[in-house]
Parts: C-alpha cells; sequence; structure tokens
C-alpha cells in the first residue's frame, strides 16, 4: 500500500472503520467507547503510517491500538469500568470468543446493523446511526445528507446511542427463526438512505450522488455478510440498476430528465450487467420479495432501448405482483404509467383517477404530476395545466419542481 | 437487567361476560407458567377496573388533593404488569409479544427498570 496524502489513509479508513468499530462494540459492549477509542486509533494511524509506513497488518493495528486506549481509559474512569464489567458479566455468559491473535479479525458488522436498524430506535434514529458506524460518516455530513441541521443530528444521534445503552439493545445477530422479521428493517433503513439520494426531498439537487454512494456500499455489505439472503440480493440489485441511470436523470444544467427524455449511451452499462446478474439470483427464491421485484422492474427499462420498445406488458405485470407482495398506493400509481404505455393514457387515467381519493398518496405530488402528464398526452392542455398546478404545490426538491413548471407553461402557451 | 411490562388495553365498553373473562384467563395461564419456568418473572399482577382507581397529589403548600378517577382519562388503560429480568431488550420484547396482553387491541410497553448503585 502507497500512501500520499492524509486524505488518501482517511479514503482506506472508510472501510475499515465500521469493522473496527463492530469489533470494538463486541469486545466492550458500549457504542460511545467503542466510537471514541475507534476515532483515535484511526488519529494515531494518521500520524504514524505516513512516517513509519503502513504496518503489514493495518486491521490488527487499528485494532490493537484501539483496545489498549479502550483499557486505559476504562483505568482512569473507575465509575465508567464498573458500569461496563456489570454489562460485562452478563456477555460473558454468553462465552464470546474473541481472537487473541488479530490476523483474522472476524467482520462484526452485521451485528451493529442490526443494532443500528433495530425496532425500538425511532427510523430517522436508523438511517443516521446506520450511516454514521456502518458507513463511516461523520455526524456533520449524515446532517447535511438528511438536510437537518447539524446540532439536530447529532442530538438525534446522541438520544439513540443512550437508549441502545439504557434499554439494552443488544449487538447481536437476530436467530434464523427471527431473521424474517427483523431484516426487513435493515434492508428498508438502506433503502431509504438510496431513495433519499435518488430524489431528494428538498433542496437544489435531485440525486445526491454521495449518498447513493454510501447505499449500494451498505447494500454490498449486507450482500456480502448475507450471501444467502434473495432480499439482500435483490435490494443491492435495485440499487445497482436505478443508478446506472443517474449521470442521464439530470442535464449539464441540473435540469430533470425523465426516463423518455434520457441519454442512454450515458448509462452506467457495469452497473447495470451487475444488478441484471443479481436480480436473475434474487428472483430465484421461492416468493420473491420487493425489492427483487422491483429491481426487476429497473431491468426491464435498464435492458430496453428506449421507451417506445420497453417491453411495458412485463413491466405491468411485474407492478401486479408487487402490488401483492407489498400492496402500496405508489405501487398502484405506478402501475397505472405502465398500463398508460401498454395501452395508451386514457386507460392509465381511468386507473390514477381511481386513486385520486386515497389518502395515503395526500401530499405528495407524485399522483398530480403523473395524471397531468397522461392529460398533456392526451391533449386536454387545461386540465393538464391544472394538474400540474397541484403538483407544484406538493413538489420538494428544485429540478423536479423546474421541470414541472416547464410542462405547465407549455400547456398555458397551447391553450393560447 | 430487569424490564417492566406494561399491559395496556381498551376500556371494555361494558362488563366482560363470564366468558370472556375465563376465555382470557385460559391465555394467561400458559404465559405464566412459561414466563416462571424460564426463571425471568420477578413479580406481576392485574389491576382492577379504572373505575376504582383514586388519584392523589400533594401540592407545594402541603395541600392533599383526592380526585377519582386516573390520573390521565386515555382511551388504553393500564390493566397489568410483569417485572421480568432479562438479558437484552430483545428478550424482554420477545416475553412481551408472547404475553396475552399484547393481542386482540391490547398492546404491552417495555420499560428498562432504573437501577440505583447501592448508596
Amino acid at each position: 500500500m502507497t500512501l500520499g496524502a492524509a486524505g488518501s489513509v482517511e479514503a482506506v479508513f472508510r472501510e475499515e472503520r465500521g469493522r473496527l468499530l463492530a469489533t470494538l462494540v463486541r469486545q466492550f459492549g458500549d457504542l460511545d467507547l467503542a466510537e471514541e477509542v475507534a476515532s483515535e486509533a484511526v488519529a494515531a494511524a494518521l500520524e504514524h503510517w505516513p512516517v513509519h509506513g503502513v504496518p503489514g497488518r493495518p486491521a490488527a493495528w487499528l485494532l490493537t491500538t484501539a483496545r489498549r486506549k479502550a483499557v486505559d481509559r476504562l483505568r482512569r474512569d473507575k465509575a465508567y469500568a464498573a458500569r461496563l464489567a456489570l454489562m460485562h458479566a452478563d456477555a460473558e455468559r454468553e462465552a464470546v470468543a474473541l481472537p487473541t491473535e488479530e490476523d483474522d479479525v472476524p467482520d462484526e458488522r452485521l451485528r451493529l446493523f442490526f443494532t443500528c436498524c433495530h425496532p425500538a430506535l425511532p427510523i430517522e434514529a436508523q438511517t443516521a446511526l446506520t450511516l454514521r458506524c456502518l458507513a463511516g460518516l461523520s455526524t456533520p455530513e449524515v446532517a447535511r445528507a438528511f438536510l437537518v441541521p447539524a446540532a439536530t443530528m447529532a442530538q438525534r444521534i446522541v438520544r439513540a446511542k443512550r437508549k441502545i445503552r439504557d434499554a439494552r439493545i443488544p449487538f447481536r445477530v437476530p436467530d434464523a427463526h427471527e431473521l424474517p422479521g427483523r431484516l426487513p428493517g435493515v434492508l428498508r433503513v438502506v433503502y431509504l438512505i438510496f431513495t433519499e439520494a435518488y430524489a431528494a426531498s428538498a433542496g437544489p439537487e435531485l440525486v445526491r450522488a454521495n449518498l447513493a454512494e454510501e447505499a449500494i456500499r451498505l447494500a454490498r455489505i449486507l450482500h456480502r455478510l448475507l450471501p444467502d439472503e434473495h432480499e439482500v440480493m435483490g435490494l443491492l440489485a435495485l440499487l445497482l440498476l436505478v443508478d446506472a441511470r443517474r449521470a442521464a436523470r439530470t442535464d449539464a444544467e441540473g435540469a430533470l430528465v425523465l426516463l423518455d427524455e434520457q441519454d442512454r449511451s450515458l448509462w452506467d452499462r457495469d452497473r447495470i450487467a451487475e444488478g441484471r446478474t443479481l436480480v436473475v439470483a434474487a428472483l430465484r427464491a421461492r416468493a420473491p420479495g420487493q425489492y427483487g421485484l422491483q429491481a426487476a422492474i429497473a431491468a426491464v427499462h435498464d435492458e430496453a432501448a428506449d421507451v417506445a420498445t420497453t417491453d411495458w406488458p412485463q413491466v405491468v405485470e411485474l407492478y401486479g405482483v408487487l402490488a401483492q407482495v407489498a400492496p402500496s398506493p405508489l405501487v398502484d400509481l405506478n402501475r397505472a404509467v405502465a398500463v398508460a404505455m401498454r395501452d395508451g393514457p386514457a386507460a392509465g387515467l381511468e386507473l390514477i383517477d381511481a386513486l385520486a381519493d386515497d389518502e395515503r398518496l395526500r401530499g405528495y405530488h407524485l399522483l398530480p404530476s403523473a395524471r397531468a402528464d397522461l392529460l398533456r398526452r392526451l391533449g386536454q392542455h387545461g386540465d393538464a395545466a391544472v394538474a400540474y398546478r397541484l403538483a407544484l404545490e406538493t413538489v420538494g426538491n428544485e429540478p423536479e419542481r423546474a421541470y414541472l413548471e416547464r410542462r405547465l407553461s407549455e400547456m398555458v402557451r397551447a391553450q393560447r | 437487567m430487569k424490564y417492566m411490562l406494561l399491559l395496556y388495553g381498551a376500556q371494555p365498553a361494558e362488563p366482560q361476560t363470564e366468558q370472556a373473562i375465563q376465555e382470557e384467563m385460559d391465555e394467561y395461564w400458559p404465559y405464566e407458567k412459561a414466563i416462571t419456568d424460564a426463571g425471568v418473572k420477578v413479580a406481576s399482577d392485574a389491576l382492577q377496573g379504572v373505575e376504582t382507581a383514586t388519584t392523589v397529589q400533594v401540592r407545594d403548600n402541603g395541600e392533599r388533593v383526592v380526585t377519582d378517577g386516573p390520573f390521565a382519562e386515555t382511551r388504553e388503560i393500564l390493566g397489568g404488569y410483569y417485572l421480568i429480568d432479562a438479558p437484552d431488550l430483545d428478550a424482554a420484547l420477545d416475553w412481551a409479544a408472547r404475553c396475552p396482553g399484547s393481542r386482540r387491541g391490547g398492546k404491552v410497553e417495555v420499560r428498562p427498570i432504573l437501577e440505583f448503585e447501592a448508596p
């Protein structure tokens, strides 16, 4: 390994930090302590390595350094040590086999995933903790990712960590029989991080590239840790297949470009190929799950040369199955749009109007904007304008707003 | 670590029939046996109806105020509790989920017990 500026050392640690943290949490049973000594060990490495060279086993060096710092701290702070010892007494009963030689440091990150995504924590805290502990983002970075003030995010994280400690949320991988109940919660957190990246709920950018990369990285880690879980494959496939279109989703000015107008030569062929392989495996499940099915839909789009030659009957079919596996008015809305592509705008409009009274879609711009697009294609410019105005009332990010405004002014001009 | 399972249920609109009470008891017996045999239960009780509740408050000037009824008028009322000793929250949540009080519209709130160090 060659090391230039400290920045590149930092990059090396992004991945290593989550593993280090998970191992330390496993040993000391305390997230705060683990985070502090992990940071100190990384800081020590940043000082030592550029001068003395990178040690032969960097992960082991970091772990040893962090452990030493943890033991020092426990010696200094007797009360803290006493409390930890108490917790430890319980942990001992579990007979934890820790590696004495840190040559092959076991990957304990799955435990940390299940702790960070524990259903006893509020969902905003789950996403924040996961980004912080497993993606290695700093609190200000996590705050920026969700567009909340850093102080608010810091408080959210502190409160969650306090609950983990005080209510004793364990660091453990659920047993096989618990996994079907717990894994969806973990996948949902990664999915939410990605959807926030994919279509920001507010702000100047449509896509937050860094956050999308973090979500994919987290999905990759999960896939490595749980290689046989079909929904993990499905989720990773979905993120890859959707993210593959990222470069084409906005133009040079950052304006939104919808699927029908995207320059498909900009799509990331490697991501599509990787996603396709995964989705095929994911769909081998006895009962395909929601992520596998969504990934399959994304794959159909990614394989088509343009919107006209997209296999819309198959998209409609897949949304139909998805609506059964994971019923949601958003799935029905997407299915209606696909029906419009298969059978014409009028058929889609009929389905969309049937959803108009669904309380759960209230406050979303997606229903009026989909409706507006179909009315536009039917040449009903007046009605389309009304629907675009309605969508503008609730749209979140600037590029989507700009798109709707452009369409609205087209409709207004067409009426003259 | 000790946890309190607080059993909340809707206030029945009319007095429960004897049969309904019997059915509920029949659900609780196996749970009682399981949680006791596992050595998890520290204590448990069912509370009498909320119509028997009395609330006491002593004001800053020492005045004692006694009022009829529960402290908070809510739709869901505390009907009983289990005090348990479990290794972690997951284990406590498992016992809460097995409790008949978490079914048929009932809910179980799980609260860790605050442990004080000996003075």
